[in-house]
């Protein structure tokens, strides 16, 4: 019986947190695909924004957080573009291009790291 | 272009452009700003002195040296910059550091009738009796005050001749049995020659004399036994990639790349 019970209370919060973490997703990827149009236009506060938005709306969204890393690398905040790299590479280790992106970052913030020592 | 080529051209076009459509990635170039080391707010001119320098006989290192970073600074720096003749800087320490000329060794069993001369700076370990004058804060003050206390800019710049021998990695072209081409990494033993700089730049408050930065490079390159490249060329080759680092001690710098965008 408590099998039952059990067996039924994860079919619900299955059916009940599916459409909400889609909703979440695409509410997500819209703000992400239009950080990417106005980044491509130069408009980069604009990017970060949308891209900040992202995150905050799904924040297992390692394209949000790799593309939110890449503004503030491109904006000079780099304390931040670390952040969001290491947020980015958390949630997708594997993830060929978020690595590649961030290696770049690394070789140029740790010469200017050292250059500032 | 014939008929048929035109249609395979534009079915490939087509392709690509429904490929790119579905892409979830966009290259985009970037420019990452990099804040500069040192606060120059205080001046407004910059005197790049000269420097001690050894090594290769054929390249006054000195000289050209001084040439370069003017000419750079000039371009892309935002402080007036001083013409004045480069100090020479060995001779100027040699003096104050009471570093004693020798005679020249003779080949001959004979006394050598050459004048004394300051022994040569060949190596790193040759340079450090002289780097003591970066230290002699009342000369860099004195230097301060002929040029209305600008910052300044002096060193050491060894630029010396290398071989260096071993196994190397290149690239070999082979042909199949079809006549298809490959290439394949091969190691081969070679033996190369080449030269290393080595500059150390001293930044000095003209005010002061005090030293407000310093910093030391190593660059090295290598080429073929047969290839012949002259050694000033070489000289500034290895100068172009240190330019930035060095600009960006008074400047900021953009340093350009590119990056990818996911969806």
């Amino acid at each position: 019986m408590s099998a039952r019970i059990l067996a039924a209370a994860f079919l619900v919060m299955t059916m009940a947190s599916t459409p909400a973490f889609a909703d979440a997703r695409g509410d997500a990827k819209k703000q992400v695909e239009f950080g990417i149009q106005v980044a491509q236009r130069g408009l980069w506060r604009e990017a970060i924004y949308r891209w900040e938005r992202a995150t905050q709306i799904d924040p297992s969204y390692a394209a949000a957080f790799n593309n939110l890393a890449i503004a503030y690398e491109h904006e000079g905040q780099l304390d931040k573009a670390r952040g969001a790299y290491e947020k980015a590479t958390a949630v997708e280790p594997d993830n060929a291009m978020i690595r590649q992106n961030f290696d770049l970052f690394k070789e140029i913030n740790d010469r200017a790291k050292k250059d500032g020592q | 272009m014939t008929a048929r080529r035109k249609t395979v051209s534009s079915l490939l076009l087509v392709l690509f452009g429904a490929l790119s459509g579905c892409t979830n990635y966009y290259e985009i170039p970037i420019e990452t700003p990099i804040q500069p080391k040192l606060d120059i707010g205080a001046f407004q001119r910059v005197l790049v002195a000269g420097f001690i320098a050894g090594g290769d006989e054929e390249v006054d290192a000195n000289l050209e040296t001084v040439r370069l970073l003017r000419s750079q600074l000039r371009q892309k720096g935002s402080l007036r910059v001083i013409e004045a003749e480069a100090l020479p800087l060995a001779e100027i320490s040699a003096e104050q550091g009471g570093i004693e000329k020798v005679a020249p060794a003779s080949p001959s069993d004979t006394a050598s009738t050459q004048d004394p001369q300051r022994p040569p700076i060949l190596e790193e370990k040759d340079l450090e009796p002289y780097e003591k004058i970066f230290a002699n804060q009342d000369y860099w003050k004195k230097i301060g005050a002929e040029h209305q206390s600008p910052l300044i800019v002096t060193g050491s710049v060894l630029f010396r001749p290398h071989t260096s021998s071993g196994f190397v990695q290149r690239e070999q072209e082979v042909y199949d049995q079809f006549g298809r081409r490959r290439v394949v990494p091969q190691r081969v033993y070679m033996e190369r020659k080449g030269f290393i700089l080595r500059p150390t730049f001293v930044f000095i408050d003209g005010r002061t004399g005090e030293t407000l930065h310093s910093e030391t490079f190593r660059e090295e390159i290598l080429y073929n036994q047969n290839t012949q490249t002259p050694a000033l060329s070489s000289f500034f080759e290895l100068m172009d990639r240190l330019l930035p680092t060095f600009l960006n001690t008074m400047s900021a710098q953009k340093i350009r790349g590119s990056r990818i965008l996911l969806k």
